[in-house]
């Protein structure tokens, strides 16, 4: 059961396109799934003070994460009937308007699928030892903060 | 006691080190430890942080020799 292997979360630079289309299709062979639910998490052109955001370098307290990543899949798969749950973050830069995590729950129902591609996004906003530096045209930055 | 001391994000950036290794007294404790580091390194927004001890975000931990404590800024995945 995919539920129980460990799972590599952390995905250098930004999550391409095309990785997320292959995980679609990877998905077709499992028949008992009626519904996936999606969420894509992309960086922000947000302005401060006149200076509009580049890109986001990501840090971590990788050994921590991880641990935090297989305790929301643990909590997750106890509290909803998913199939499968897949999650992917970035680490290191990722430039405005691409793409930073990638979350994909399976369920046989729609309503449990999205409703476990929410906890999980929560989750891993609350949870996750995951920082970020948002990097400006000038060369200047600050230090983004989970609302 | 030897414990090894992590720092992550803009706590890094404002005391010059990702990691340092420091020698308390054994009776010391994780609020001790704190206040040391949060003095020495002039961390202004001290009730931000969060302390984890060995990857667990535990405050009333008892600190012993080889400890790992992380000092985290807020979180910002996603």
């Amino acid at each position: 059961m995919d539920k129980k292997k460990p799972k590599k979360v952390f995905v250098e630079g930004a999550i391409p396109p095309e990785k997320i289309a292959k995980s679609i299709a990877n998905h077709q062979s499992k028949t008992n799934i009626g519904a996936h639910s999606i969420f894509l998490g992309q960086i922000r052109a947000d302005e401060v003070d006149a200076k509009i955001v580049q890109a986001i370098e990501y840090s971590a307290y990788e050994e921590m994460a991880e641990q935090v990543f297989h305790e929301i899949r643990e909590s997750a798969f106890s509290k909803f009937d998913i199939t499968c749950a897949h999650i992917y973050h970035s680490m290191g830069r990722v430039n405005a308007g691409e793409i930073c995590l990638f979350v994909f729950t399976s369920s046989a129902h729609r309503k449990i699928a999205i409703e476990a591609c929410n906890f999980f996004v929560e989750e891993i906003k609350a949870k996750a030892p995951i920082f970020g530096k948002e990097l400006f045209e000038d060369d200047s930055h600050q230090w983004k903060v989970n609302k | 006691m030897k414990l090894k001391l992590k720092y992550f994000g803009k706590l890094a950036e404002t005391a010059g080190l990702q990691e340092e290794y420091k020698e308390l007294e054994s009776a010391d404790t994780l609020a001790e430890l704190k206040r040391i580091v949060f003095e020495e390194y002039k961390f202004d927004d001290s009730e931000t942080i969060q302390v984890a001890v060995n990857q667990q975000l535990d405050e009333n931990k008892t600190l012993k020799e080889g400890d790992e404590i992380a000092f985290l800024p807020p979180f910002a995945g996603g």
